[in-house]
């Protein structure tokens, strides 16, 4: 018997109730044979709403151009790249759950990490609007791909930390989408199978690529997801370092630093999480699954939201002290009076920042706050405030005053356009959420049936037996005859 | 669309304590398993059926090292042969600024590539359409086909799977390739000896 069915009592049920394998397909699939609640409704035409304010705003810059945002001489990058990096950064917390965890064998993200991937896809799909409509001349977009052209200097220039934004975030978005849709295969064979409908059958047909199930095509899905796990892992790493780059590379006071790819990637990781919860929490209720989005898979992600939030507060203590340290007037002078003095005109957001980052999260060191749903849902809308906040702080605060002094912008505050923007992009990532919650397994059904008879409530009770046991007597039924 | 219309002698297990046994016992006895369906990766049974380990990842590998060689290639032959820029006075021959790039690539064609071979390798794409021995084998069910010779007597293997434990048996006749078709359409490949 090569099946070693044991995992220590210690650890805790990934799947709560009786469950067999069956009922977990009864449980995920029914979602999407069942009509939508009234609820889903409700969520999806506000996302909706939402999206069309986002579509006026957007139409409003295409049709006028960028003077419909309240950009000025020093802040030419405002509320634009500020939720440009935000939902870059939401994305990422998808595939270090996908990816990252499964590298590191965590059970736990079974659970998680469908939902989770798909946000990563959405998340990218609404960064990807504000570099796209910040163009301004968005038909001409097709400049930033390499090609030879007769437009004075041939090609793209390669040295540029905004080109390889480019090819970063489309790499990114590419390979995050096949390893997505490379776990929903078996799943969506499933839905296909018990499709009773005839449109039913004929489009999960279409979109299981003709999954039979077979032992070999198991084997090669395997060694495919792990390598893509194994690729996605430095890639998610270099997305956001890519991305400190277009700052860290500039000249300007507050974003010549270091220190920001790697403290860029902890914050995406951190606000990523948050979202996570958010979006898990909303889900696991609506949907009904609590029995598989368990108390403890929200405890696990607790642990690494205040373990990201840490990092991110002792990158703003190193940020501050070597600005002071350098002996570089500018520099200091961008963090003394721009940032930390709270009576300058920004001081107010790296207080907020500050708060909501670094002291709130530390309320995770709690077990009994970690396990509270109240708590976690409160506590995942103040990181994902403060991580915007913290990316306007950078964006803003280091160019809103630069070295001459006669062009000092008067105070930034976004136009009713930007907002509609920003607005209309939780429209699209909403909107996209819904109609995957609606058609798709959001939690990957053959996963959880491959961890099910070790980590189900239902089985682990059995154990209790073979931890009673002779070891020698379980070693040679168990381990021996495997090989 | 290769295979041709075969006989197969099909049973369902449900249980994978149950199914390795059998695979083991199946095999010592001589029949050919054609394969063995199941709603999830039950490790180990790729060798407990013998079959060879996949060399997907060395496709992979191969994919990157081309993404790698095409991004330096076409930098290099961009930026110091086809069009040389100055940029702020730095090297034609910038490797340093040229790294994101190329990793960028090198992930992706390994990714694309090995997403296509995958599907290549196991013959999956929109409207392809396969038999299906058991609808509940994505469900919770593990199918075991062992494929019929001439000389196989069909009846003996239904005896020798009931013993090894499985719940449902039957004999199918099945293409054992693929072909394109619909899945909301019923399509009857082949002619039972039954009829007329």
């Amino acid at each position: 018997m090569s099946l070693l069915k044991y995992e220590s009592q210690q650890r805790e049920p990934l799947v709560d109730g009786d469950k067999n394998y069956h009922q977990v397909t009864v449980d995920i699939i029914g979602t999407i044979e069942a009509k939508p609640t009234r609820l889903w409704y409700i969520g999806f035409w506000l996302s909706v709403v939402l999206l069309l304010i986002g579509v006026y705003s957007v139409y409003r810059v295409v049709d006028y151009g960028i003077g419909q945002w309240n950009l000025n001489k020093t802040i030419g990058w405002g509320w634009d790249i500020t939720n440009f990096v935000w939902w870059i950064g939401i994305g990422h917390a998808g595939t270090l759950i996908s990816a990252i965890l499964l590298l590191f064998r965590q059970g736990w993200r079974t659970g998680v990490n469908r939902a989770a991937e798909a946000m990563t896809i959405f998340a990218v799909i609404c960064a990807g609007q504000f570099p796209i409509w910040h163009m301004g001349r968005v038909w001409m977009g097709f400049f930033v791909l390499p090609y030879p052209n007769t437009r004075g200097p041939l090609w793209v220039n390669f040295n540029s930390p905004l080109l390889w934004d480019v090819f970063a975030i489309s790499t990114y978005f590419t390979v995050s989408l096949l390893f997505w849709y490379a776990g929903l295969l078996p799943d969506l064979a499933t839905v296909r199978d018990r499709a009773k409908t005839k449109l039913r059958k004929f489009m999960y047909g279409v979109a299981s690529f003709g999954w039979t199930g077979s032992t070999k095509h198991w084997q090669r899905h395997e060694s495919l997801s792990l390598v893509l796990a194994g690729l996605s892992t430095p890639l998610v790493l270099s997305v956001h370092t890519i991305v400190s780059f277009d700052f860290a590379t500039s000249v300007i006071p507050g974003w010549h630093t270091t220190i920001f790819p790697p403290y860029f990637v902890a914050g995406a990781i951190f606000s990523g999480f948050a979202m996570v919860q958010t979006l898990l929490l909303i889900i696991r209720k609506v949907m009904n699954l609590q029995e598989y989005i368990t108390i403890g898979h929200i405890d696990a992600m607790n642990k690494v939201i205040v373990l990201t939030g840490s990092i991110v507060g002792c990158a703003y203590l190193t940020e501050l002290f070597v600005a002071w340290y350098s002996q570089n007037p500018y520099e200091w002078w961008a963090f003394r009076e721009n940032r930390v003095n709270i009576f300058s005109p920004y001081g107010w957001s790296y207080a907020l920042m500050m708060f909501c980052n670094v002291a709130a999260p530390q309320v995770f060191w709690i077990r009994k706050m970690r396990r509270n749903v109240t708590v976690t849902m409160f506590m995942s809308i103040i990181v994902n405030i403060g991580m915007w906040y913290e990316r306007f702080v950078i964006i803003v605060t280091s160019i809103y005053r630069d070295f001459l002094p006669s062009s000092w912008s008067t105070y930034y505050s976004p136009s009713i356009y930007e907002l509609g923007f920003y607005l209309g992009t939780f429209g699209l990532f909403f909107t996209c959420f819904f109609l995957f919650a609606k058609y798709f397994p959001v939690i990957a059904v053959a996963e959880i049936k491959a961890i099910l008879k070790t980590s189900g409530e239902n089985y682990k009770v059995k154990m209790t037996d073979i931890e009673k046991a002779d070891t020698e007597k379980f070693y040679h039924e168990e381990v021996v005859h495997a090989h | 669309m290769a295979g041709g219309i075969k006989k197969f002698v099909v049973g369902a297990f449900d249980d994978e304590k149950v199914l390795f046994p059998a695979v083991k016992n199946v095999r010592k006895s001589g029949y050919k398993i054609h394969d063995v369906y199941t709603p999830f990766p039950v490790h180990g049974l790729d060798h407990a059926m013998g079959l060879r380990e996949t060399s997907i990842h060395t496709a992979g590998f191969i994919y990157g090292i081309t993404g790698t060689s095409v991004a330096l290639g076409f930098m290099s032959w961009i930026f110091t042969k086809d069009w040389p820029l100055n940029i702020g006075g730095k090297p034609h021959f910038a490797l340093p600024a040229w790294i994101p790039i190329t990793f960028e690539l090198t992930v992706l064609f390994s990714a694309v590539g090995m997403v296509i071979t995958f599907c290549w390798l196991c013959q999956m794409m929109p409207f392809v359409k396969k038999h299906h021995f058991h609808p509940r084998a994505t469900d919770d069910l593990f199918v075991m086909a062992i494929e019929c010779t001439d000389k196989t007597d069909d009846a003996e293997v239904q005896r020798f799977l009931k013993s090894e434990g499985a719940i449902e048996i039957n004999v199918q006749h099945a293409e054992s390739g693929w072909w394109f078709g619909f899945y909301n359409r019923q399509e009857k490949l082949y002619r039972d000896e039954n009829e007329n």
